[in-house]
């Protein structure tokens, strides 16, 4: 009798064990975010070690860090908030119930991520024709204290490179996500996986924000633009 | 279905533009300034840029600003975490040479 009478997407969103609606999404608001402070801890580490590194051996990362592309890194920053704004504008469309602007910011976001991902596997092809990838064949050319200059590209490699891990994470979840947002999953009522997706997009986004100073603009000035 | 306003707090898309344009033009400020000799104060004021971004993006992009007091709780451990971290460990390496070690 009742089934009749209850709207469909009622049955399907809202989860017998949550009050309402706004219960529902402020335990999936505060478990993505919860998940976040251990992603935040997690990429923490990382960046206490480039810190120590850098405060023990100054002139090796001064003169290392100048070997990567600045341009290259504010274009990539670029690219990388640019598809911060299509994911903010998707979870605008998907709060509004524009199922259409939805999927098509959706995959903005996911062309502007492979971009990104485009132009750092040419930074990562250019250092290793220079011989600037940690092993056997490492040589920095023109490097004060070059002994200790594997430790930056170390750090580099292994920030640059946990942060584009996430974003493959990302490519998959955003895939799934275009898929069911496309086939109308996602109402104004309720685009939970859309919104929570986004709060990790930008996460991913704001650890580069961290990344682009520390391995691209520290000690630039001795060398200027290049 | 009456407290859907209340549940998502849409923004209007002009305040995204403008946070998108100030991340973008600060972007490429910090990377003119990394150009400019200031001293030691380069990495304070690049880290100081990043950590404006950051909180553009966390406040407006992530809508922590119109979230619940208990988000804004768990997003200010997380950063205090974080301090903790870094500011004890730096703290000790930054010292160390302050004072000689007794018998070595």
């Amino acid at each position: 009798m009742a089934s009749q009478v209850v709207p469909h997407e009622e049955v399907v969103t809202l989860k017998h064990h949550f009050a309402n609606d706004e219960q529902q999404l402020d335990a999936s608001t505060i478990g993505m975010w919860v998940f976040l402070v251990t992603e935040i801890m997690f990429f923490g580490g990382l960046f206490l070690a480039y810190f120590a590194y850098r405060q023990a051996y100054p002139a090796a990362f001064a003169s290392a860090s100048n070997k990567t592309n600045l341009w290259l890194g504010a274009a990539n920053t670029t690219v990388l908030i640019c598809s911060s704004l299509t994911m903010a504008m998707a979870v605008h469309s998907a709060s509004l119930g524009k199922r259409t602007l939805l999927v098509l910011f959706l995959i903005l976001t996911l062309i502007l991520g492979g971009v990104f991902l485009g132009v750092k596997a040419y930074e990562y092809h250019d250092k290793w024709v220079h011989h600037e990838v940690p092993g056997a064949h490492f040589d920095c050319e023109g490097c004060d204290d070059a002994g200790h200059a594997p430790l930056f590209f170390s750090l580099y490699f292994g920030m640059t490179g946990l942060h584009a891990t996430h974003m493959l994470v990302g490519f998959v979840i955003l895939s799934i996500i275009i898929v069911q947002a496309s086939r109308g999953k996602f109402t104004a009522k309720w685009y939970t996986p859309v919104e929570m997706f986004g709060l990790y997009w930008h996460f991913v986004d704001i650890v580069w924000i961290f990344l682009f100073p520390l391995l691209y603009l520290i000690d630039r000035s001795h060398t200027g633009l290049k | 279905m009456s407290d859907h306003n209340e549940q998502h707090h849409i923004v209007p898309i002009r305040v995204y533009i403008a946070v998108f344009l100030t991340l973008i033009a600060m972007t490429w400020v910090t990377a003119y300034v990394s150009t400019v000799d200031l001293g030691r104060l380069n990495i304070f004021v690049a880290l100081s840029i990043a950590i404006f971004k950051a909180s553009l993006v966390i406040l407006f992009f992530m809508h922590v600003k119109y979230g619940t007091k208990l988000t804004k709780m768990i997003v200010l451990a997380g950063l205090y975490w974080l301090l903790l971290l870094l500011f004890i460990a730096m703290a000790d390496l930054w010292t160390r040479g302050w004072m000689g070690v007794p018998g070595r």
